[in-house]
C-alpha cells in the first residue's frame, strides 16, 4: 500500500484546525504528539500493546493471527493511541484523508478522556507521563538480558511474569513499600496517633506490639494479589535483573489498566467527540465531511454488516450511544463529571438504564456447551452484570499469594468464590510451571475443579 | 505549554525489521522443539504427508499457547448480545450429534483456524524417535550380515604408479636429503613416495528391502495409511544404516505384481487374499537381481491377517524359504480398532517361523502410535541379533 499523498499535505492543517475547535468545545488534554506510519507498524504496535516493548514469542502468535485477519479483512486498525505528556498517536499513512481526519478528531477525544478521568491521573501520577520511554528502556534493557544470560533463561522469566502479567493490585501504589516498611509506618502512626492512644488505654486491650509481630512473620501478612511484585519482591533465589524483568511486565499492567477499565467510556467518549468535532468543523470540505462519517458509522455501529444481531455488544457503539444520552439530558459539564468519577463499572451500573438497554435491544444469553445458544434474559441487572463480566479483576481470575514456607515453598490460592467456579486445570498447570522456574523451590495451587471439590497442584524445581 | 498538536510521518527504519515476524520465528523454533520432544504423541495424530522427495515430511501442528490462569469453561457461558430477540428466543442449535464435554486440549476453539503446516526432515525425526524411543544404532553384524573386500590406502612406500604419488612425502624426503648434500639435485627417483594400498573386509553397505501390501478388499484407506507410515520410516531408518537400499514394492491380492512406488499405495484389488503368491514373487525377485553375497536383503509384510484358509501351507513355505535368505522378516498386522488379542491365521504362520528359529517378527499395529512400538520391536531385533 502507499501513503496518500494527500496525508502529508492536507491532514496537518485539517488537524490544527479541528484540534482549535476541539479546544474552544473545552477539551482538555497533554500536547498530542502524530505519527503517520505504515500499516504493518500500526499492526504491530497493536500486538505488542505499545510501540516498542520486549520481545516474546506470544507477541508472534498474536501477530500471526492479526496477519491473518487482516487478509481475510476482518480487521482494520485507524488508531493507536497512548496517554502520557506528551499523549503520542499512530495514523496509517494509507488511510484516506478524510479517515485520518476523523482519526484525529477521535484522538483529541481520548486525550481529553485521559486527562479527566481519575483512574488515568492516578496512573499518570504513579508511572509519569513518558511510559513510551521508559518501556522502550525496559525492552533495552531485557535485550541486553538476552545478550547476557541466553536466550532460553530470559524466555523463561518473561514466560512467567507475562502469563501473570494481569496479576496486579490497583489498589496498591505503583512504587510499593516492602511489607516491614508498610508495617513500620502503621505502627508510627498508630504509636504518635492520639486515638490509638486512647484506644490501647481500654480496658481488656491486649498490647498491639504482640500481634503485629507474629503477623510480622508471616510472608505475606495477607493474601496477596500482586503475583507481580510479590513474586519480584520475595522469590528465594531471583537474580537482579529477573526481577527486573518481572517489574517491567508490572509497570506496563499498571499503565494498560485504566485503559481496560475505561474501554466503554474511552471508546465512547472518543466517538462522542470525533462525531460533534466533525458536525461542526464548518471548515470541512463536503465531500470530505461525508466519507468521515461513512467511516464512523462503520466504526459504531452495534452489528456486522448484513447482521441485524450479535453476541458481543460493540464497546463503541454502547459507550457512543450512552454519552450522547447522558449530554442530551444532563449536560456536557455532568458528562464530564461522570469522565472524572467512573470507570466502566460504575459507568453501566449507574447510567445504563432500562429504557437505553431497551431501546438498544441488549439482552442476555447463555451458550451451552452443545453448541446451543438461547436468550435468557432482558434484565437490566443481568445484561449489566454480562456486560461487565469479562472485566472483573482485569479479566482474570482471582489468584493470591497466601502463604510461604520456611523451605521457601509458595501457596496460592484461587479465589473460587468470587470467581463463581474453578480454574481451568491444564493452563493452571502450565501457568505453575512457568511460576516454578522462577520461584524455584515448591508452588502448590488450591483451585476447586467442575464439581465443586478442592484441588490442590504442586509443581517442583527440576 | 508546548504546541498542543505536532505531526511527523514515517519511521523508515521500520520497513528493514518486524518484531512480529521475529518473535512468530521464535514462536515456530519452540514448535520445532515441542515437536521433538513429543514426537511420538505428535506422530499418532498420523495425518502428517509425505513429500515426492521424501526428505521431509509435513506435520500440520497447532500453534503454542502462552498459558494463562483462566476460569474453567462454564456449562452455561453468559454473555452480553445485542439485536432483536426475546428472551426464550434460541438464537442457535445444538449441533445435531455431537453433545457436550468436547474439550480438545491445549488451543481448543480460539486458535482462529490457523494451523501451522511444519516442514521437518526425515532425518531429524528419525533422529528424534531413535533418541525417545531409545533405539539402538543398528550395528553391523557378525555372522548373518556380509562383509565386502574393500580397497583403502594406507602408509607410503616407494613403488607405485604415477596416479599415487604422494607429493607432501616426496618433497619432504628431497628437502631432507638436499639438507645434507652439498650441491644437491633437486629430485632423485629415491626420493619418490607412493601412496600404498590395503585390502580389508567391509560390511557390505547394500540392502534390499521388499515391501509387500495386502491390497485385498478389506484393506481400507486407513489400513493403508498405517502401513504407509510404518514402511516409510523403516526405509527411513534402514537407509541410514546401509549406503545403498533398493526398495522394490509388491502387492498382492489373490495375485501378486511388483509395482513403482508411485502407484504402490494406490493400488486396489478385489477379491480374497493368497499371501503365498506375493511371497513367490518377492523370492523370484530376490533370487533373480540380487546376489546374496551381496545384498543385506529385509522384507516386510503388511495385511489386516485375512489369509485364504487353503493358502496357509503354501505361505508358510514361501515364508520359510525367503527366512533362508533375508536377514529379517518384519510382519504388522495392520487392525485399526481391532482388539489385539484376535490372532489371525498370517500371525500363527509367522509365530510358528520365528519360533522355527527364523529371524522374523510380527507387530499388529491398530494405530499411529504403535507403528513406533513395531519400529522399536524390529530395531532392538535386529541390534540383539547382530549382538549374538
Amino acid at each position: 500500500m502507499h501513503a496518500h499523498a494527500s496525508n502529508s499535505a492536507a491532514l496537518p492543517e485539517f488537524a490544527e484546525r479541528v484540534e482549535s475547535l476541539a479546544r474552544s468545545l473545552g477539551l482538555r488534554y497533554f500536547p498530542v504528539e502524530f505519527e503517520l506510519v505504515p500499516d504493518r507498524f500500526m499492526m504491530e504496535t497493536a500486538v505488542y500493546g505499545l510501540p516498542v516493548r520486549m520481545r516474546h514469542w506470544s507477541f508472534g502468535v498474536r501477530y500471526i493471527r492479526q496477519l491473518v485477519q487482516r487478509n481475510m479483512g476482518n480487521s482494520r486498525i485507524f488508531e493507536v493511541m497512548f496517554p502520557g505528556d506528551p499523549c503520542k498517536a499512530y495514523l496509517v499513512d494509507a488511510n484516506s484523508l478524510a479517515e485520518n481526519v476523523l482519526v484525529v478528531a477521535h484522538v483529541l477525544g481520548h486525550a481529553d478522556f485521559s486527562w479527566r478521568n481519575g483512574l488515568f491521573r492516578r496512573s499518570m501520577e504513579m508511572a509519569g507521563g513518558k511510559i513510551l520511554e521508559q518501556a522502550a528502556a525496559r525492552a533495552r534493557r531485557i535485550e541486553q538480558a538476552l545478550e547476557a544470560h541466553g536466550e532460553d533463561k530470559v524466555e523463561a522469566v518473561l514466560d512467567a511474569a507475562l502469563a501473570l502479567e494481569a496479576h496486579i493490585d490497583m489498589n496498591r501504589p505503583l512504587y510499593r513499600p516492602s511489607y516491614d516498611d508498610e508495617a513500620d509506618a502503621v505502627q508510627a502512626h498508630e504509636e504518635t496517633d492520639a486515638f490509638y492512644g486512647r484506644w490501647r488505654t481500654l480496658p481488656g486491650e491486649k498490647p498491639i506490639a504482640a500481634e503485629r509481630a507474629a503477623k510480622r512473620r508471616a510472608v505475606p501478612p495477607q493474601p496477596e494479589y500482586d503475583l507481580l511484585w510479590f513474586i519480584a519482591q520475595h522469590g528465594p533465589e531471583l537474580d537482579g535483573w529477573e526481577r527486573d524483568i518481572f517489574l517491567a511486565v508490572r509497570e506496563e499492567s499498571y499503565y494498560f489498566y485504566p485503559v481496560f477499565a475505561c474501554q466503554i467510556m474511552n471508546e465512547g467518549w472518543a466517538s462522542y467527540w470525533h462525531a460533534r468535532l466533525l458536525r461542526e468543523a464548518d471548515f470541512l470540505p463536503n465531500d470530505l465531511y461525508v466519507s468521515a462519517i461513512k467511516a464512523h458509522s462503520d466504526v459504531v455501529r452495534p452489528y456486522a454488516a448484513g447482521r441485524s444481531l450479535s453476541l458481543s455488544v460493540n464497546p463503541y457503539h454502547l459507550g457512543f450511544t450512552m454519552w450522547e444520552r447522558i449530554v442530551e439530558r444532563d449536560g456536557l459539564e455532568s458528562a464530564r463529571r461522570i469522565c472524572a468519577e467512573e470507570d466502566d463499572f460504575g459507568f453501566v451500573r449507574n447510567h445504563l438504564d432500562a429504557r437505553l438497554a431497551d431501546e438498544l435491544d441488549l439482552f442476555v444469553y447463555e451458550a451451552n456447551a452443545n453448541g446451543e445458544i438461547n436468550v435468557v434474559s432482558r434484565d437490566i441487572h443481568r445484561i449489566r452484570e454480562a456486560v461487565l463480566g469479562p472485566k472483573f479483576n482485569f479479566g482474570s481470575p482471582r489468584v493470591a499469594a497466601t502463604r510461604t514456607e520456611s523451605d521457601g515453598s509458595l501457596t496460592l490460592v484461587h479465589d473460587h468464590r468470587s470467581d463463581g467456579r474453578g480454574l481451568d486445570l491444564s493452563r493452571a498447570e502450565r501457568v505453575l510451571d512457568y511460576v516454578v522456574r522462577v520461584w524455584r523451590r515448591p508452588v502448590t495451587l488450591h483451585t476447586i475443579d467442575d464439581r465443586g471439590n478442592g484441588r490442590e497442584l504442586t509443581k517442583r524445581p527440576r | 505549554m508546548s504546541a498542543p498538536i505536532r505531526f511527523s510521518a514515517q519511521s523508515p527504519w521500520y520497513d528493514l525489521f518486524s518484531r512480529g515476524a521475529r518473535d512468530w520465528l521464535r514462536h515456530n523454533q519452540k514448535v520445532r522443539q515441542a515437536v521433538r520432544e513429543q514426537i511420538v504423541d505428535l506422530m499418532t495424530g498420523g495425518d502428517f504427508i509425505t513429500q515426492p522427495d521424501q526428505r521431509t515430511v509435513q506435520v500440520p501442528v497447532r500453534l503454542l499457547e502462552h498459558a494463562r490462569f483462566r476460569l474453567a469453561d462454564a456449562q452455561k457461558q453468559e454473555g452480553a448480545g445485542q439485536g432483536n430477540a426475546q428472551a426464550g428466543d434460541t438464537l442457535r442449535q445444538a449441533d445435531a450429534g455431537q453433545d457436550s464435554g468436547g474439550d480438545d486440549g491445549e488451543g481448543g476453539h480460539d486458535d482462529g483456524g490457523i494451523k501451522l503446516l511444519l516442514e521437518l526432515k526425515v532425518d531429524d525425526i528419525v533422529d528424534w524417535l531413535t533418541e525417545e524411543l531409545k533405539l539402538p544404532d543398528l550395528k553391523p553384524k557378525t555372522g548373518a550380515t556380509l562383509e565386502d573386500e574393500e580397497i583403502v590406502r594406507e602408509g607410503t612406500g616407494k613403488r607405485g604408479i604415477r596416479a599415487r604419488l604422494d607429493r607432501r612425502r616426496t618433497v619432504k624426503e628431497a628437502v631432507k636429503r638436499r639438507a645434507i648434500q652439498t650441491n644437491p639435485t633437486p629430485f632423485i627417483d629415491d626420493d619418490l613416495r607412493f601412496h600404498q594400498l590395503k585390502q580389508r573386509p567391509r560390511m557390505a553397505s547394500n540392502a534390499v528391502v521388499f515391501f509387500v501390501l495386502d491390497v485385498s478388499a478389506s484393506m481400507t484407506t486407513i489400513e493403508r495409511k498405517l502401513a504407509k507410515t510404518f514402511f516409510f520410516f523403516v526405509l527411513s531408518g534402514l537407509r541410514r544404516q546401509y549406503h545403498r537400499v533398493e526398495v522394490r514394492f509388491v502387492a498382492h491380492t489373490t495375485e501378486a505384481w511388483e509395482f513403482a512406488e508411485r502407484e504402490f499405495f494406490d493400488v486396489s484389488g478385489s477379491g480374497g487374499t493368497m499371501a503365498s503368491c506375493a511371497f513367490e514373487l518377492t523370492y523370484k525377485l530376490l533370487d533373480e537381481h540380487y546376489e546374496a553375497s551381496q545384498y543385506n536383503a529385509y522384507m516386510f509384510y503388511a495385511s489386516d491377517g485375512e489369509n485364504a484358509t487353503d493358502d496357509r501351507a503354501a505361505s508358510g513355505r514361501w515364508l520359510a524359504k525367503l527366512a533362508e535368505r533375508l536377514n529379517y522378516i518384519g510382519y504388522v498386522e495392520t487392525r485399526p480398532g481391532t482388539a489385539r488379542f484376535a490372532q489371525t491365521d498370517m500371525r500363527s504362520i509367522m509365530g510358528e517361523l520365528s519360533q522355527g528359529g527364523a529371524r522374523a517378527g510380527s507387530q499388529v499395529v491398530s494405530e499411529v502410535k504403535d507403528i513406533w512400538q513395531a519400529i522399536r520391536h524390529f530395531f532392538v531385533h535386529e541390534a540383539e541379533s547382530a549382538r549374538t
